[in-house]
């Protein structure tokens, strides 16, 4: 790979939620910054831009990732997902929405969409979990308002939905 | 389906009560959330970085930021100067020797405080030029425990005064004297409450541009109110109130408290806009949020009690030492002064006396955190009982059904002035123990204590106040200087329904939500008034200062909505419903007493088919005033301005009605405690609120859902740690502060009890989300001491605390003076290890006394410049986990003994903190060259510090690692890659 300049500006190119998009970012800038700021997708948040918190999950390549452990020179070419995407083609609440929706399952909504992301990759690892496993798979998502408790309740409901739905 | 714990509870054909699916999540769940930083900012608006002092106490001897303004794409950078040229000082409710303006003057007084405030295009680059900042510091003694400060010899932390203790008011209600005089038992503790903050995701976030028309300025922020700080901020930037005009978003990533005091750095930015020309957009990073944003006070409590042989407890006394750290920001100190009419809990104590010590220490200043005050005082009190039922061999939970104020006793006049509005307390006491299965639980502690086991039960019970009494604060001052202000009292809430041409409704208001829910709450509520549905009513809740109606009681805290907002919410439905009403009724040709709203008609009570839709009434306010029953106003928006008369000003022997609004919540739990680890395993935790009618049961749950597990934080795992010798910020990562995640909240039982709705309120709410705040910590602080047998608990009570008392059980003897502090674990790094360098000792020698050498030897460093006789300065870059920055380095060779040893000691400055260290270097002639033996120990403080020693330990041991390679590859050896002749380094351990 060539050395890239601190102070220079690299054209960078993926597919967000099955659309082609491209910017330009120094080597430096996040993947979390570049989504927000130079693409305009600002459904992905941040909470600590030290790997913590979970804010930023987004799926890139199929795997949640924390985009602000991520440089966005590093996602070229990457299929990335992120909670834009995720509603149904017509615009209605997903099965993992519509559940977090009936459970109360969140408050500001700022940890949100970095919850639904792990969890939908999670669900599509695990599609019929217990509850405690669906606790360890929210282990790396910081939610300060609800208490987790209706969070795991809709991860739970939204998992028998798809099970029921695909069946 | 959905499961919950809070039952629905509504009249026929009404939404209050009704568990409504919030309309907020609709755009939340999508990613089409509007919080500060989703906001579409100007063209040219610069990004802002701050450079944050890495020293307790200081004082700063020189700014030079010349470089930093000469980078490319700076704008403009401020310190203390522009603060102090520009700017009067943000006052608080009484004279005091503070200076405040946000960036430090003279001093720097905690780490973390802005001392230099950059605009740059973009904040990768004002980041850039803060490494270009040049600070000089002289180091003072700092101060951190609040006991500690008050003492005359501690370091003055504000030398306009003549002692770190900045107000000090003794308060006696009732006869407190004679009742300890007279009691037959007494007895004392001493809490210890420590600094904690529930840190919202969503962090500071500041938009500020200067207007030039009204020599003013607009602001969006995530503030939260109270408002009365709007007035703050105005008179400290020497403009009108008008011409501040403040935006709050649509959204806000939480805040419980937190985002009050953003205002310092609204009315910095604004400065900074000024001076750069330009908008400027600041928003918070996690380090600067945990260092520096926000902290309840710790505080010191002792607590003495005076009590009967049957646990009557006649009277308290208590001193408090609150601790408010560097500097008072409006309007602290409050969290002490709000609960000051409860100061009994829901006890029937009649004799009371309070001391209140309002402390200044070298840490980050307070605001406000979910509690507000409680925590600390209810801590005290709990503790008090359970020490005094354990004394006397009575069960705790009897001690408090002894205590409690009896039903028929509401409304109950407490001794320090609140005025609880109602309540059954023996009910929800007997219902949550029924219903949450003491007996049960009962029977697996004595099962787990037979077989050896350390098991404890704990009880706790709480007042919850809600909407704050604007006028508690003055509580502080004597009766004298309050007569000299004028009176304060009451607490306005504002909010505006109307009615438009084609008869739908909006409704607005000054409620500043974080996720509560509010617009939801807001639709059940107008839309029973006007026989609609919630979704009819569109809720809009972002504010404008310069257009929506607020008083100085705006804002999100102290749970004010569910009492005011939706209040004036209904008052404001029902001044529309009744104007609707007169309209209908000529329409309809009956009387206004006949008028119902139903199901978007307006109709004849009796006759149901004499109707005229709601949408053609509300028309008619539009396009026909003339058709207007006689004198009536055209259109249709009504404001409602709700005050409740029960919020009275303090009165001249300072009794107040801190709150409008008192719930009640009971909480037992019961803990196991690891003896091998210390560890505190939660078996069964059983939580119940009473907050009167319930509006929405789905957010009233996961208020209560969201304070227990915000407590479990509080109780278990969070603090802001500071050390102690140097005052060095300890918490600045998740992963040093740390917070409960999904697998560690212990499960709630969550009980609903009988409601006892509230008189002063329109429809009964009080509020319901900072409960758990108040009675989690103590009740399972109680569990401990009961596990234990011990008399001195404190919080947060992790592994390593638990495991010393399980090692020291020893009773606190009585009447014991406040303890000396844990001594702060310093953040020093040690290490030992040693190496073989292919050269003679000589020759390694040589390298280690030569300037040149070593400026290759050393990682990171750019020069290295010989000062003196075996003194040099060096400039390095060293990074650790996600910090890097440059650092100054003054290096002293001393004890040179060639060439055999020699010992180094120096000093580093920087950015990102500062640290002290020596080290001693041995050689000695062994096979294949010289074996360097070397021990070292280094002091840290700053962002470094903050950072964690865990991060900070791994690079100092990879700094040596790479230094002695690089000194092996200097000898002439081979740099294999691989660390050099690693078979004979051992690495530093800590
Ligand atoms: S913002 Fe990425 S993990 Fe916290
Ligand atoms: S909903 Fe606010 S942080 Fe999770």
């Amino acid at each position: 790979m060539t050395k890239m300049e601190r102070a220079g500006r690299y054209p960078v190119e993926f597919n967000l939620n099955g659309e082609p998009v491209d910017g330009f970012a120094s080597p430096r800038m996040l993947l979390s910054d570049f989504l927000r700021h130079e693409i305009g997708a600002t459904g992905t948040h941040v909470g600590c831009e030290h790997g913590v918190c979970g804010v930023c999950t987004v799926k890139v390549d199929g795997k949640a990732v924390r985009s602000c452990l991520m440089f966005a020179v590093q996602a070229e070419g990457a299929e990335i997902e992120t909670i834009e995407g995720m509603a149904e083609a017509d615009g209605s609440f997903s099965a993992l929405q519509e559940a977090f929706h009936q459970n109360f399952a969140l408050q500001c909504g700022y940890c949100t969409p970095g919850v639904l992301m792990s969890l939908s990759e999670f669900l599509g690892r695990n599609p019929d979990p217990t509850e405690d496993e669906v606790k360890v798979a929210l282990s790396g998502n910081i939610c300060r308002c609800t208490g987790y408790h209706e969070i795991v309740q809709a991860a739970m409901d939204a998992a028998k939905a798809i099970r029921e739905g695909a069946a | 389906m959905p499961q919950f714990a809070v039952p629905e509870h509504a009249e026929e054909g009404k939404f209050v009560g009704r568990r409504i699916t919030r309309v907020e999540n609709i755009t939340l769940l999508k990613g089409k959330g509007q919080f500060v930083d989703d906001l579409p900012t100007k063209k040219g608006t610069a990004e802002v970085a701050i450079l944050r002092s890495p020293h307790a106490h200081a004082e700063v001897v020189s700014i030079d930021y010349s470089d930093a303004l000469a980078l490319p794409g700076v704008f403009a950078v401020i310190t203390g100067e522009d603060m102090l040229a520009e700017t009067d000082p943000m006052i608080v409710g009484f004279e005091n020797p503070i200076d405040y303006r946000g960036v430090a003057l003279d001093k720097v007084r905690y780490v973390g405080e802005p001392v230099a405030v950059i605009a740059a295009r973009d904040r990768y680059t004002a980041e850039d030029a803060m490494d270009l900042v040049k600070v000089e510091y002289k180091v003072l003694k700092p101060v951190i425990d609040p006991v500690e400060a008050a003492k005359p010899e501690a370091p003055l932390i504000h030398t306009k005064g003549d002692s770190n203790c900045v107000s000090r008011r003794t308060f006696t209600h009732g006869e407190p004297d004679d009742a300890f005089a007279a009691a037959k038992r007494t007895n004392e503790i001493t809490i210890r409450y420590p600094r904690n903050s529930i840190t919202p995701m969503e962090t500071y976030a500041v938009i500020a541009e200067h207007m030039e028309e009204t020599g003013g300025f607009d602001v969006t922020s995530n503030f939260q109110g109270p408002f009365s700080v709007h007035t703050v901020m105005a008179m400290a930037l020497r403009i009108r109130t008008s011409a501040l005009r403040h935006h709050s978003p649509t959204n806000s990533g939480g805040s419980f408290g937190s985002k009050l005091t953003i205002f310092p750095y609204v009315v910095v930015m604004c400065v900074l806009a000024r001076k750069a020309g330009r908008p400027v957009k600041w928003i918070e990073d996690r380090l600067e949020h945990l260092s520096s944003a926000n902290s309840a006070p710790n505080r010191v409590t002792r607590i003495e009690a005076a009590y009967d042989d049957d646990g009557i407890v006649s009277a308290l006394r208590m001193e408090h030492w609150d601790d408010h750290g560097a500097y008072l920001r409006a309007p602290m100190p409050a969290p002490i002064y709000r609960m000051h009419g409860v100061s009994t809990n829901g006890y029937d104590i009649r004799h009371l006396e309070v001391v209140n010590n309002i402390m200044i220490t070298n840490k980050c200043p307070t605001g406000a955190v979910r509690g507000f005050g409680g925590p600390q005082l209810y801590f005290a009190v709990e503790r008090m009982m359970q020490v005094i039922a354990t004394e006397l061999g009575i069960d705790p939970l009897e001690m408090l059904r002894r205590n409690l104020i009896k039903a028929e006793q509401f409304p109950y006049k407490a001794i320090a002035g609140a005025l609880i509005d109602s309540g059954d307390y023996h009910r929800t006491v007997d219902e949550t123990v029924d219903q949450g299965g003491l007996e049960e639980l009962k029977k697996r502690r004595d099962a787990a204590r037979a077989e050896g086991k350390l098991y404890g039960i704990g009880y706790a019970a709480c007042v919850e106040p809600s909407q704050s009494n604007m006028g508690y604060i003055s509580t502080l001052k004597t009766g004298l200087e309050r007569e000299r202000a004028g009176p304060k009292d009451g607490a306005v809430a504002t909010v505006t329904v109307s009615v438009d041409a084609l008869g739908s409704v909006n409704v607005i208001g000054d409620s500043v939500p974080q996720g509560q829910g509010h617009q939801t709450t807001l639709s059940q509520i107008v839309a029973d008034e006007l026989g609609l549905r919630p979704h009819d009513v569109v809720v809009t809740l972002d504010t404008d200062t310069a257009k929506d109606g607020w008083s100085i009681a705006a804002g999100n805290y102290s749970c004010r909505f569910a009492p005011a907002s939706c209040s004036a919410a209904h008052e404001a439905a029902v001044k529309v419903r009744t104007k609707m009403a007169r309209i209908a009724a000529t329409t309809l040709n009956v009387g206004v007493d006949e008028i119902e709203f139903t199901k978007g008609k307006i109709h004849a009570k009796s006759n149901p088919d004499n109707a005229v839709p709601f949408y053609r009434v509300g028309g008619l306010a539009h396009w026909s005033p003339s058709s207007l029953p006689d004198e009536m106003d055209p259109g249709l928006r009504e404001t409602s301005h709700w005050n409740a008369p029960e919020l009275t000003p303090t009165t001249a022997n300072d009794e107040i009605n801190t709150s409008l609004a008192y719930g009640f919540g009971f909480d037992f739990c019961g803990v196991e405690i690891d003896p091998k680890t210390g560890q505190v395993r939660v078996d069964k935790y059983v939580s119940a609120h009473d907050c009167g009618t319930i509006l929405n049961p789905g957010l009233a749950e996961g208020q209560i859902r969201g304070s227990y597990v915000a407590a479990i934080g509080a109780t278990l795992m969070e603090e802001f740690k500071y050390n102690e010798e140097d005052g060095s910020f300890l918490s600045g990562t998740f992963a040093e502060y740390l917070v409960p995640t999904a697998p560690e909240v212990p499960e709630l039982t969550l009980i609903h009890p009988t409601p006892n709705p509230s008189p002063y309120t329109r429809l009964g709410a009080k509020g319901i989300a900072e409960g758990n705040q108040y009675t989690t910590p103590v009740c399972m602080a109680n569990a401990v001491a009961d596990a234990l047998g011990r008399k001195d608990v404190s919080t947060p009570l992790t592994p390593s605390k638990v495991f010393e008392w399980l090692h020291d059980t020893e009773m606190q003897p009585k009447g014991a003076t406040p303890p000396a502090p844990a001594k702060g674990k310093g953040q020093a790094i040690e290490g030992v290890g040693e190496t073989l360098v292919p050269a003679s000792p000589q020759e390694v020698w040589n390298i280690l006394l030569d300037p040149e050498k070593m400026a290759n030897v050393i990682p990171g460093c750019h020069e290295l410049t010989e000062v003196g006789s075996n003194a040099y300065e060096a400039v390095v870059t060293l990074g650790v986990g996600p910090v890097k920055g440059k650092f100054d380095a003054k290096i002293n060779l001393t004890d040179l003994d060639e060439p055999k040893s020699v010992t180094l000691s120096g000093t580093a400055q920087g950015t990102l903190g500062s640290s002290s260290g020596s080290g001693s270097v041995t050689l000695e002639a062994a096979d294949g060259g010289t074996r360097v033996s070397y021990t070292y120990e280094v002091h840290l403080s700053g962002k470094v510090a903050a950072v964690g020693g865990r991060m900070v330990r791994g690079a100092a041991r990879h700094l040596i690692d790479r230094f002695f390679k690089a000194l092996v590859r200097q000898a002439g050896g081979e740099d294999d890659g691989g660390g050099g002749k690693r078979g004979l380094f051992r690495r530093g351990g800590s």
